[in-house]
């Protein structure tokens, strides 16, 4: 299984060599969907000229990244390229690891539910074989090294490569079982971009079921653990903020950084929801629309979570997915994370309902987003419009995608409890509602 | 001659018209004062005083308030006529030191309140309609941006600054009818060596200097009519009377500017009086108003003539540059004066001719029109040795780059220069970007002062100090990327694009001619304006072009539409992942269809069991 996994990461690593060293580097560096004012490598370029001019990064409205990568490219930035293709080499084989592990235990359990005999006898077809989940693994990693969008994020230096690695390492940790890595690792993603905070959940609920602790709020030892997770992750939360409040002596980063992503105030267009419905917001709104749209993120966690509780990585995809829809800058570095999971349910592909909708949506706005850009911006003859347009039925291809495998799953574990060919009061063959 | 003036009588009653008659017999340029032996010069002492402070004159009622006005007429090599008049109104009164003083003799009560009010120390502000064509015009006596300038610096003892500015603007709006009102923390910035100030002190802490440029102002007649309002004649008598709006603005450059600074109240400065000095430049396109006669004169300027001298002014006078033109070569000035004077303005040692309007014998002559064949002035203009320009280069709205470009003239010195730019916060500049390149070479600035913009708060500032190569162009870019702002930030004609201000080039230029640093009391007022320190060199204002940048746009008629689209999608991320999360699987029962049910409900009313 080695093997094959060298041959994809020098695969991987020799396209982006050769993207970053092509004439089309400048080009994808500027693209808008690729790279948001925060995650742009342009801008953390600009921060570390301003620390050279003896201006702090922080004072002016370029800089957005937080004072760790600063300090990480006071001393890499000649190596900018080898730290991002390393980056993404780490995901990958972080995912790589992780799933292999996830896939073991979930035969495991498998295992033992058959020889429990808890699935109908008709369930048979939907049981998962151990042949068939051999190659998921590298086929995730695959589809994180050589998605498009990853391949782009890397070549034009997004900093969210960096972020996607530290969410890669914090789903390796969490899935090893190690709690102080998993919090850790969430902990930078969080430190870097707010968002990820709701993947504590998903961590704890994974963490707990490893070891053996119930998931009942009434019981101590739920609490305990509780309490134990979030002491180390708001520990270290604590840590690094204090640590990037040394580094540059001030607190300024924390309005550049957070407040920047909270409170959305450049409307560079992006792939996402915000800009321009903050462009054209009527400004006694802005506010109550503003926390409208960022309580969105998070709110989901909390019936998500109810409902997954015991599908803990699952409810990870889920949380990455709705994250990248609904964050204030996304970017497609941000969607190649969530979307290399996909293998992983491939499982639920029976289920799908509108797969082929979605794919065929996405790529083809993958494909308009740059011609209606060159429309609007160079030629002059379309306006904002018509990305806009792009923008909207793009995210909602998303949405359509994760809700299609969010009811595939659902539909299984149905199945799993129930039997797969279901049988009306009057013996006829009964269709499944949701009701 | 004066048989031959008198042959008109139909201008007789016109006290003074200086008409010109431009006569090219050689293009040879000949020294000032040859041939002039008959005429006579101007007396000039040289007084042993402090350089670099300017001396308000003294004056036989001593503690009280001096007027003093001046017209310059020159024309220019392009064969346009550059007329600049200066007043200079001295007020003995002493503000450094908190006085509150209610009484006002010559002095504007206006101005004067304000600038008790506010605390101020000097204040500059001019408005500007068009762009000084420097290689063609050469330096203007007093350089000033295109739209509106405004700089201040406030007295130490101010403790919000940034409050008094916002107040003082708003005030000045009032007085000058002009949007100052529109100067807020998104277009002003704090220069921190650019701009020092030119009356007495030795303030340079810049917290209490505020900069702002408003590139779009229109200069027109309602800011024309309160500033002669400021003159102790107003326009009824003196040089005034020739401003008026109907000639002024059909000018190819119009500049009109406040200065008011504290001055030395005598030679060792123990006391400080303010000056306001009220500048205004035009230039006169007469080639095509002058109906293809190269022939020029006050009324045909002004379309008035003047009468007489302000009787409020100590010295009213009326220089014509004739350094081209010693020997009457090109022109001919009538009535010829006999008074000449000469002052080294702008490193260049120029010869005038003077006409002091307080001498009631200038006004005896009259003159009639001669006619004469015109032809071009040929000859070497002296090259401005410091010039600048600038542009915008890049396609589409996503990114751009500013070029801006510094010219040394200078054959063999090389002299430092200071750059200042103010960007506004949406073009957003990148400063990693920031090259210097003189000859092919690059041109480390030895000093950079960058401040980045915030967001709808302040704008970008970058001052930097350039080493100018001898005889060398140097280039200045910096990359910029356009913000896409909210649908209400946009001006109302968003395709026309932003303005961005002048960049101002300020430095102290190497000279040829030595500039007289003792200030003799008779120095023409035009040629004392910026303090001079060193004799062989002279201090420069280059004002570059402002830019017009184009901004991408929302589409400004469907917020509504794009608050229920975006809104459409965010429902239907909700709903779906609602309906999975609420609703679980069940099987689904048949129901009956519509037409069995309406049958049902007639068959039970019937009383016949149901289908």
């Amino acid at each position: 299984m080695a093997a094959p996994l060298t041959l994809l990461l020098v695969v991987a690593v020799t396209v982006r060599a050769l993207l970053s060293s092509s004439a089309l580097q400048q080009l994808i560096a500027e693209r808008v969907e690729v790279v948001s004012p925060i995650s742009a490598w342009k801008r953390v370029i600009e921060g570390l000229a301003l620390l050279d001019l003896g201006v702090s990064p922080y004072s002016g409205d370029v800089f957005h990244e937080t004072p760790l990568i600063i300090y990480l490219f006071h001393f890499v930035v000649d190596y900018a390229e080898i730290t991002f293709i390393l980056a993404d080499v780490i995901a990958a084989v972080a995912l790589y690891i992780s799933v292999k592990d996830y896939n073991k235990q979930v035969f495991r359990k498998q295992k033992f539910a058959l020889e429990a005999d808890r699935y109908p006898m008709d369930c048979l077809e939907l049981i998962r074989s151990p042949k068939e989940m051999h190659y998921i693994p590298l086929k995730v990693a695959m589809f994180y090294l050589l998605n498009p969008f990853t391949v782009l994020s890397c070549v034009a230096k997004a900093t969210c490569g960096l972020n996607n690695a530290v969410l890669a390492l914090f789903i390796l940790a969490t899935i090893k079982g190690n709690m102080l890595l998993s919090a850790i690792f969430l902990c930078l993603a969080t430190y870097q971009s707010i968002y990820p905070l709701t993947l504590c959940v998903p961590a704890m609920l994974y963490l707990m079921q490893r070891q053996y602790i119930p998931v009942n709020p009434r019981r101590f030892g739920f609490w305990w653990f509780v309490a134990q997770y979030l002491f180390m992750y708001v520990g270290s939360l604590f840590v690094l903020v204090c640590l990037s409040f040394f580094l540059l002596g001030s607190w300024d980063f924390l309005s550049s950084v957070y407040g920047f992503i909270l409170s959305v105030p450049d409307l560079t267009p992006n792939i996402g929801l915000f800009w321009y419905f903050f462009a054209e917001m009527f400004e006694h709104f802005r506010l109550f629309f503003l926390c409208v749209f960022q309580i969105n993120v998070f709110f989901y966690t909390i019936p998500l979570s109810i409902k997954l509780k015991d599908h803990p990585v699952f409810l990870i995809f889920m949380q990455l997915a709705v994250i990248s829809i609904f964050k204030s800058y996304p970017t497609v570095g941000d969607l190649a994370l969530y979307l290399a999971f996909l293998p992983m349910w491939s499982h639920l592909h029976r289920f799908l309902r509108n797969l082929f909708l979605v794919s065929c949506v996405l790529l083809a706005c993958s494909a308009l987003f740059p011609v209606l850009w060159h429309l609007w911006i160079y030629a002059g003859s379309a306006n904002s419009n018509f990305y806009y347009a792009i923008t909207l039925l793009f995210n909602v291809a998303q949405i359509l995608l994760v809700s299609d495998y969010f009811y595939a799953f659902l539909r299984r574990e149905h199945h799993l409890t129930y039997g797969l060919y279901l049988k009306r009061t009057d013996g006829s063959e009964a269709t499944l509602v949701l009701k | 001659m004066a048989s031959y003036w008198n042959r008109n009588p139909i201008r007789v009653f016109v006290f003074l018209i200086l008409t010109v008659f431009v006569v090219v017999r050689s293009n040879i340029p000949s020294t000032p004062g040859e041939g002039a032996e008959e005429r006579r010069w101007e007396a000039s002492q040289v007084g042993d005083v402090d350089p670099g402070m300017s001396v308000a004159p003294p004056h036989p009622h001593t503690n009280t308030d001096s007027f003093q006005e001046e017209l310059v007429v020159r024309p220019l090599h392009s064969g346009d006529i550059y007329a600049s008049f200066q007043f200079r109104t001295v007020w003995e009164a002493d503000f450094s030191r908190g006085n509150k003083v209610s009484h006002y003799q010559l002095f504007p009560k206006s101005l004067g309140q304000v600038i008790s009010k506010f605390s101020v120390r000097e204040l500059h502000i001019s408005f500007t309609q068009g762009y000084w064509r420097t290689m063609q015009w050469g330096q203007p006596f007093l350089p000033s941006p295109p739209g509106a300038e405004l700089w201040v610096w406030f007295q130490d003892s101010v403790t919000d600054v940034d409050g008094t500015w916002k107040e003082l603007t708003n005030v000045l709006s009032g007085i000058f009818c002009a949007s100052l009102n529109f100067i807020d923390s998104t277009n002003t910035v704090q220069p921190s060596a650019a701009f020092k100030p030119l009356g007495v002190g030795n303030v340079t802490d810049h917290r209490f200097l505020r900069y702002a440029t408003l590139p779009r102002e229109i200069v027109c007649t309602e800011n024309l009519t309160p500033w002669k309002k400021l003159l102790p004649c107003g326009s009824k008598a003196g040089l005034a009377v020739l401003l008026k709006s109907e000639k002024l603005f059909h000018s190819s450059f119009h500049s009109q500017a406040v200065h008011i600074r504290p001055i030395c109240q005598d030679q060792r400065c123990k006391s400080t009086s303010l000056e306001l000095r009220q500048t205004l430049n035009a230039v006169f396109d007469l080639h095509t108003s002058g109906q293809a006669k190269r022939e020029w004169s006050l009324f045909k300027m002004f379309s008035r003539t003047l009468t007489e001298a302000c009787p409020l002014a100590s010295s009213s006078k009326i220089y014509i540059d004739i350094t081209d033109n010693s020997q009457g070569e090109q022109f001919e000035l009538s009535p010829a004066s006999s008074l000449l004077s000469q002052a080294v303005v702008l490193g260049d040692r120029r010869t005038f001719s003077v006409y002091d309007l307080t001498d009631q014998a200038t006004f005896g002559s009259t003159l009639s029109p001669f006619d004469k064949k015109w032809q071009y002035p040929i000859g070497d203009m002296l090259r401005p040795l410091l010039h600048a320009e600038r542009y915008v280069a890049g396609y589409g709205l996503q990114t751009g780059e500013i070029h801006t470009v510094m010219y040394n003239h200078h054959p063999y010195r090389s002299f430092p220069v200071l750059l200042l730019d103010s960007v506004p916060w949406y073009l957003r500049l990148y400063i990693h970007t920031l090259t210097v390149t003189s000859k092919g070479k690059e041109n480390k600035p030895s000093y950079i002062h960058y401040q980045p913009s915030k967001d709808r708060l302040r704008p970008h500032l970058l001052e930097m100090l350039v080493q100018l190569p001898p005889n060398s162009a140097t280039e200045v870019t910096v990359e910029f990327e356009r913000a896409l702002l909210k649908w209400t930030e946009y001006t109302p004609d968003p395709n026309h694009g932003f303005y961005v201000g002048s960049s101002v080039i300020s430095s102290l230029v190497p000279s040829t001619v030595a500039t007289n640093t003792s200030i003799t009391q008779e120095q023409p007022l035009f040629s004392s304006f910026f303090p001079c320190k060193e004799e062989l060199s002279y201090f420069v204002r280059v004002y570059t072009e402002p830019l017009l940048v184009n901004l991408p746009t929302p589409d400004f008629s469907m917020p509504y539409n794009v608050i229920c689209l975006t809104c459409t999608v965010v429902a239907v991320g909700y709903g779906s992942l609602y309906n999975l999360l609420t609703r679980s699987f069940q099987i689904e029962e048949p129901s009956p269809g519509l037409a069995k049910r309406i049958a049902n409900v007639i068959r039970r009313m019937r009383g016949v069991p149901p289908l």
